[in-house]
């Protein structure tokens, strides 16, 4: 548990605990879970499905309340959705009524201000879609619609960028080519960004950390650094130390599962 | 994705809610609308012309008497001659089709745009709205007419009430369908209410809107027609019985082809409309 100031830290989520309520009663989505992210840094966050990975996203994005604890930017308290933090959520999320250039000037005309466009034109460009500004999202591919969305997200220019499984959908030669995308726009220019992921690898290659979520009810159950400097090469992705690390994350995952279904009152005989 | 069990704010937008049925009808359409090579031209007038020469010949053949079924070229002459006669009830009918349908379509939007975020309110409605729906307006109009007399009023009212509810009714379903990542999506930019109402409800509901449009205009027609053979002395409604009466049967066909023709313009109005500003969906 990374124990940081939260006066340092750019985002800093403390003791965030989630109840959503439904027809069966209460369910415990988050318990108390406290992490800090440093300016600029790429934090991942994994951990077995259904353990409110995407809860503490959406509650660090402002788009949920929390039921107890709270989030922290810049040592501020978030109560809603805030301009400096941008979204790139699950499978692209493109209105499709709108071609690619409507698609990225939704936010703008949503908060009435005039778009960037000599920035959003480098976006597109980077991300290698200069010419598709009149393609509707269904004339697109699916890592191409998750480009757009990225742009998107980017174009309000927000000193955090928080991604939601960006990539589950797409097949891994795509996964790849988006996240040594994702490497290079951090490079260009370095955002705090937190990525949650299904993919160890994924949440290998793209951060300095890799935060573990135990099983429903999520709390933070292990942090890893990953010390490899960028650019980074797929190379890496195949020596010992990603092999051991991957290895160790798979086991945090898998063993909470275990331990889960254990009783945790008596002793394992 | 597998998270959704835990978040029940995340349930996916469920692809088909009724809404998907309707258009896939315009799309299949479309698919016999969109006309490929000449071949297929050639095609679709041989089979036209073999339709109606066949029908033409096998009436002059075996001699049907006109008041029985005239042959097409009757018909078709009928209209001709008679059109300026047709012309003005055609007019009439279009003015009660126009306004009723307008009146009708305007409440049952606002209708269906207002109850669809009172879901408790939409439970209250619901009721009588399927009471609307399933009942013949028609069977309202001599009531009507007791009432408001034998001019436009009477018609004007049955046709908005036969339309009202067919658009309500798919507009609610279009405004039903909600999905919680783009609604999310406008609120992380800090959109409004109403602002998300415009930019992401309405265009989702867009398309079911038009579905709903066009049958009500359709029932509208239907309506109004009936609504003027039970009496009032104009409209093509009055021209069928009258006609009918008179045993004036080629004028009588005119007058109905004359409202399929109405029918398919309204049908391909709507199509249209629906190409260029629904396409997204198919």
């Amino acid at each position: 548990m990374s124990a940081g100031d939260p006066r340092t830290a750019k985002l800093s989520v403390r003791d965030a605990t989630k109840v959503y309520q439904t027809a069966s009663g209460g369910l415990l989505a988050l318990d108390g879970c406290s992490l800090d992210v440093r300016a600029n840094e790429v934090v991942s966050i994994v951990g077995p499905s259904g353990c409110g990975k995407t809860t503490l996203l959406w509650s660090m994005s402002g788009l949920h309340g929390l039921t107890r604890g709270e989030i922290l930017l810049d040592g501020q308290r978030i109560t809603g959705p805030h301009p400096d933090i941008g979204i790139v959520f699950q499978e692209a999320n493109l209105l499709p009524w709108r071609n690619l250039d409507a698609n990225i000037n939704f936010p703008f005309e949503i908060k009435g201000t005039t778009p960037d466009r000599a920035w959003i034109n480098h976006l597109l460009h980077r991300v290698g879609l200069d010419g598709f500004g009149g393609k509707f999202p269904r004339e697109l591919s699916g890592g191409m619609q998750q480009r757009a969305a990225i742009v998107r997200a980017l174009s309000l220019k927000p000193s955090v960028l928080l991604m939601d499984e960006p990539f589950g959908a797409l097949d891994s030669f795509t996964r790849d080519e988006m996240n040594r995308l994702v490497e290079e726009i951090w490079l260009d220019a370095p955002t705090t960004i937190v990525f949650i992921t299904h993919s160890i690898e994924e949440a290998i290659f793209l951060s300095d950390r890799v935060i573990v979520l135990s099983p429903r009810p999520g709390r933070v159950a292990k942090e890893y650094v990953v010390p490899f400097a960028r650019p980074r090469s797929f190379e890496i992705m195949a020596t010992k130390e990603v092999f051991d690390l991957t290895n160790a994350i798979k086991l945090d995952i898998v063993g909470g599962r275990v331990a889960r279904s254990r009783p945790v009152t008596e002793p394992v005989h | 994705m597998s998270q959704s069990d835990a978040i029940p704010e995340f349930s996916k937008p469920k692809a088909g809610e009724g809404g998907e049925v309707s258009l896939t009808n315009l799309s299949a359409f479309s698919g016999g609308m969109g006309i490929k090579s000449a071949a297929e031209i050639v095609a679709i007038i041989l089979v036209a012309v073999a339709i109606i020469g066949g029908a033409e010949l096998a009436l002059r053949l075996f001699e049907v008497p006109a008041y029985i079924m005239p042959p097409p070229s009757q018909i078709a002459w009928a209209l001709i001659d008679e059109f300026p006669l047709i012309a003005p009830h055609l007019g009439y009918t279009l003015i009660e089709l126009l306004s009723g349908f307008a009146i009708g379509s305007i409440v049952g939007l606002i209708l269906a745009a207002v109850i669809t975020q009172f879901p408790f309110a939409e439970k209250i409605v619901a009721p009588y709205i399927l009471l609307l729906v399933t009942t013949p307006m028609l069977a309202l109009v001599p009531l009507l007419i007791l009432r408001f007399g034998f001019g436009y009023t009477p018609r004007i009212i049955a046709v908005a009430l036969a339309a009202g509810p067919m658009v309500m009714i798919n507009a609610a379903t279009g405004f039903r369908r909600v999905d919680s990542a783009k609604i999310a999506l406008a609120r992380s930019y800090g959109a409004s209410t109403l602002q998300i109402f415009w930019k992401i409800r309405a265009p989702m509901a867009l398309p079911m809107i038009l579905v709903g449009l066009m049958i009500g205009a359709i029932f509208g027609l239907l309506t109004a027609v009936g609504a003027e053979m039970v009496g009032g002395g104009f409209g093509l409604g009055n021209r069928l019985t009258s006609y009918s009466s008179m045993i004036q049967m080629p004028q009588f066909f005119a007058v109905v082809l004359l409202l399929s023709i109405l029918g398919i313009l309204i049908y391909v109005l709507f199509f249209l409309i629906g190409k260029k500003w629904a396409s997204w969906e198919a």
